[in-house]
C-alpha cells in the first residue's frame, strides 16, 4: 500500500482532492484546445504536464490567507485556490462575468482578489517583485502570510527575477519562488537559456536555499513547498524551488512545436505524464477504484460541459465599458 | 505661517502622512540612515524606524515592483527613485504593471503607490542627473503625473498623491529643492490632483508651464507688467491627465499662449497642451501657439556654457513672453 503521502503529512482526503484537481485541470485544458480548434475561442495557453507541480505547491499553502502570483500556465494552481471551471471558461470566451479581467485580458492572465490570486500581465516575471512586496507587507503587518510566485525557466533570466529574489533575500521575506522548468521557453531549450545546470543554483546568489525537485510528483512538491512555507512563515526567509516538468503541448494554440522538437521526444515525455503516475499512486493507496474513476470522469465532463455552455451563452461586456476603470471611479464621482 | 523650502515641504508631507496612516512607508536607495541623497527623507528613519523607511538594494525595477506588490496587500508605499534619470529600469513595472492593474483586472485590484523622483537641470548634473522624463509616462492612462512648483503645492499635492487610490508619479524639480521657498501651513491640507492653478491672473497673454519654469514666468510677468503687458500664468501642477478646462479657458481669454517646458520640445507635455488649444480655441487665438522648450538633443551637457544654453532661464522666458505680447 502506498504511504508516501502520509509521511509527507497529507491525509487520504488531501490526496484524493489533489488528484481530482489535477484531473479537472487536465480535462479543462483539453477542452479548451478543442474549443480553439473548432473556432469557438481564439486562444489557448496550456498547463498540460505541469499540473502536479502546480497542485502540489498550492496544497502546501494556506489557501485561506496566502497569496499566489501565478503565471499563464497555472490553471491547476488557480483551480486549487478557488477559481471555478465556469470562471476559467468565462475567461476563455472573454465574457463580462470573467472575474480575472471581465474579458479584457487573454486567457491565462489570472487574477481574483477574493481568492488572493494576484492579477498578472504578459511581460514575463514582472510578478516576482510583486510577490516580494506582498511578503514585505506581511512582514510589516506581522501577519503569518506567505506569497508564492511562479514562472518558467526562461523567465528566470529576467532582471525582475534577480532583483526580486535579491530583495527578498536581503530582507528575509516570506516569499517562495517556484520555477516550473518545462524545458522550453517557447522554442528555446534549457541549455540555451541558462548556463548553470539548474535554475535553483541561482538561489545561492541571493542567500536562500535552492531546490531542484521532480515536478511530476505532487507529493514531493507538496513536501518541499510545505517545508519552505513553514520556514518562511517563521521568519526563515525565502526559498527558490525548481520543479522539473515537461510542457506536453505546444507553447500556445498559435505555436507549432514540430519545428523545434521531435515527436519522439514528446512521446517519451508522455510516458512520464504526472497525471498517469499519480493515478497509479492514488489507486495503489487504495483511494481510487476503477468505478470511482469512471464516475469522476463523468462528473468532470458534466461540469466542463455546463461551464462551456454557460460561458458561450454569457454576454460580452458592452463595447463602451472598455472606457471604465482607468482610475478609481468612486473618487471621480466625488470630485465631479 | 512658516516659510520653508521646497524640499522641506516634501519631508513635511511625508512625515505627516506617516504619522496619520501606519500603512504609509518609504522605500528607496539611501532613504534610511542617510535620509536620501538630497535629504528629502531626513529624520524620518530616526522617527519611524527602518521598517517604515526602508533602504533597498540598488535596483529600481524592484523598488517599483515591490511597492506595487505591497500596495496590493494594503500598504501605502512611497518609493523614491534617486534621480528621475534612473527610473528607466522601472519603466516596465510602472507602465506595464502599475498603470494597468486596475484596468486589466476590471477594477478588482488597484495599486495606490507614489513614486517620487527629482528631475530637472541647472545643477551640473549632465546627461544623467538632469533630465525631465515626464513625457515618457504622459500618454499612459492609469498613471497620474504631478509636478509641483511651490512648497505649498508640494505639501498639498504629495499628501493627495499618498491618499490617491491610483499610482502617482511625483516629480520634484531638484533645482527648486533649496532655491524655492514659500509659506506652508502647518495644518493638514490636500490639493486636488488633475487641477491646474492660475498662479497669476492676466488679460494679455497666457503662459502655461509647470515646475521651476513657473517661477521664471512669474518673475518675467512682474517685469512685463511695468511695460503694461498683463500676463496670466497657469501652473499645470498635474501634467497627466491634463486639466483641459483651465487650459482652454485661459487660452480663449487672452488669445496668445506661450507654453514652456524644460524638457526637449518635440513630443513634450506641451505638445499635447498645444493640441488641446488648437482643437478648442482656434477662433479665439490672436497669435500662433508658441512653445519654448529645451532643444531636441538627448539631454543637457555637463560643461557650464552648454548646460546654460540648454536650460530654461528667466531671460529666455521674458524674451519669449515679450515677443508673443508684441505679435
Amino acid at each position: 500500500m502506498e504511504q508516501k503521502h502520509k509521511e509527507a503529512g497529507l491525509t487520504d482526503e488531501d490526496v484524493v482532492n489533489m488528484y481530482e484537481t489535477m484531473l479537472l485541470a487536465r480535462r479543462l485544458d483539453e477542452r479548451m484546445w478543442l474549443l480553439n480548434r473548432s473556432g469557438k475561442i481564439p486562444f489557448v495557453v496550456s498547463g498540460q504536464g505541469q499540473e502536479a507541480a502546480q497542485i502540489g505547491a498550492a496544497f502546501a499553502l494556506n489557501r485561506d490567507q496566502d497569496y499566489i502570483l501565478p503565471y499563464y500556465r497555472d490553471f491547476g494552481m488557480v483551480l486549487a485556490f478557488g477559481m471555478t471551471v465556469k470562471e476559467l471558461m468565462l475567461a476563455s470566451f472573454a465574457k463580462a462575468e470573467d472575474p480575472n479581467s471581465g474579458g479584457r485580458q487573454m486567457p491565462g492572465h489570472f487574477g481574483q482578489r477574493k481568492n488572493r490570486i494576484v492579477t498578472g500581465s504578459s511581460p514575463v516575471t514582472t510578478q516576482v517583485p510583486h510577490a516580494v512586496g506582498i511578503a514585505l507587507a506581511a512582514k510589516m503587518d506581522k501577519k503569518p502570510i506567505v506569497s508564492l510566485v511562479t514562472f518558467g525557466e526562461g523567465s528566470s533570466n529576467q532582471g525582475d527575477f534577480h532583483e526580486g529574489a535579491n530583495f527578498a533575500g536581503v530582507h528575509k521575506l516570506p516569499v517562495l519562488f517556484l520555477c516550473e522548468n518545462n524545458q522550453y521557453a517557447i522554442s528555446v531549450p534549457l541549455n540555451k537559456q541558462i548556463a548553470s545546470p539548474h535554475v535553483s543554483d541561482r538561489a545561492a546568489g541571493y542567500g536562500m536555499p535552492g531546490y531542484t525537485i521532480d515536478g511530476n510528483d505532487p507529493i514531493a512538491v507538496y513536501q518541499c513547498v510545505k517545508e519552505a512555507a513553514d520556514r518562511a512563515r517563521e521568519g526563515g526567509g525565502p526559498a527558490l524551488i525548481e520543479t522539473l516538468v515537461y510542457r506536453l503541448t505546444p507553447h500556445t494554440s498559435d505555436d507549432d512545436d514540430r519545428s523545434y522538437r521531435t515527436a519522439e521526444e514528446v512521446k517519451e515525455a508522455r510516458t512520464r505524464d504526472p497525471l498517469d503516475s499519480f493515478r497509479l499512486y492514488v489507486k495503489g493507496a487504495g483511494l481510487l477504484t476503477d468505478e470511482r474513476e469512471k464516475q469522476l470522469e463523468t462528473e468532470i465532463a458534466d461540469m466542463i460541459n455546463e461551464a462551456t455552455e454557460y460561458a458561450e451563452q454569457a454576454p460580452y461586456a458592452s463595447p463602451e465599458s472598455a472606457l471604465q476603470f482607468v482610475y478609481n471611479e468612486a473618487a471621480e464621482e466625488e470630485n465631479a | 505661517m512658516a516659510v520653508i523650502s521646497y524640499i522641506e515641504a516634501v519631508t513635511m508631507a511625508l512625515r505627516e502622512e506617516m504619522e496619520r496612516d501606519p500603512h504609509v512607508f518609504i522605500l528607496g536607495e539611501d532613504v534610511g540612515k542617510k535620509g536620501g541623497v538630497f535629504k528629502a527623507t531626513d529624520g524620518l528613519y530616526a522617527q519611524f524606524g527602518e521598517d517604515r523607511v526602508l533602504d533597498t538594494p540598488l535596483a529600481e525595477s524592484a523598488i517599483a515592483g515591490v511597492a506595487i506588490g505591497a500596495s496590493m496587500a494594503g500598504k501605502r508605499p512611497v518609493a523614491e527613485m534617486q534621480f528621475a534619470d534612473f527610473i528607466m529600469p522601472a519603466v516596465n513595472q510602472i507602465i506595464s504593471e502599475a498603470a494597468r492593474i486596475r484596468y486589466r483586472s476590471n477594477n478588482d485590484w488597484h495599486c495606490p503607490i507614489v513614486i517620487r523622483a527629482p528631475y530637472g537641470g541647472g545643477i551640473h548634473g549632465a546627461l544623467y542627473h538632469s533630465q525631465s522624463v515626464e513625457a515618457i509616462f504622459a500618454n499612459q492612462p492609469g498613471l497620474k503625473i504631478v509636478m509641483p512648483s511651490t512648497p505649498y503645492d508640494v505639501k498639498g499635492l504629495l499628501k493627495a498623491a499618498i491618499r490617491d487610490e491610483d499610482p502617482v508619479l511625483f516629480f520634484e524639480h531638484k533645482k527648486a529643492y533649496r532655491s524655492i521657498k514659500g509659506e506652508v501651513p502647518e495644518d493638514d491640507y490636500v490639493l486636488p490632483i488633475g487641477k491646474a492653478d492660475v498662479k497669476r491672473k492676466g488679460e494679455d497673454i497666457t503662459v502655461i508651464t509647470y515646475g521651476l519654469c513657473v517661477h521664471f514666468a512669474l518673475q518675467a510677468a512682474g517685469k512685463l507688467a511695468q511695460e503694461g503687458i498683463d500676463t496670466e500664468v497657469v501652473d499645470l501642477r498635474t501634467v497627466y491627465p491634463l486639466d483641459k478646462e483651465t487650459i482652454i479657458e485661459s487660452a480663449s481669454k487672452t488669445g496668445k499662449v506661450l507654453l514652456i517646458t524644460e524638457d526637449n520640445k518635440e513630443g513634450s507635455v506641451m505638445s499635447e497642451v498645444s493640441a488641446i488649444i488648437a482643437e478648442h480655441c482656434l477662433f479665439d487665438l490672436d497669435a500662433p501657439i508658441k512653445r519654448l522648450a529645451g532643444p531636441d538633443v538627448p539631454a543637457m551637457p555637463y560643461a557650464l556654457p552648454m548646460e546654460k544654453y540648454f536650460m530654461m532661464n528667466p531671460e529666455k522666458v521674458e524674451k519669449a513672453m515679450r515677443d508673443l505680447a508684441e505679435f
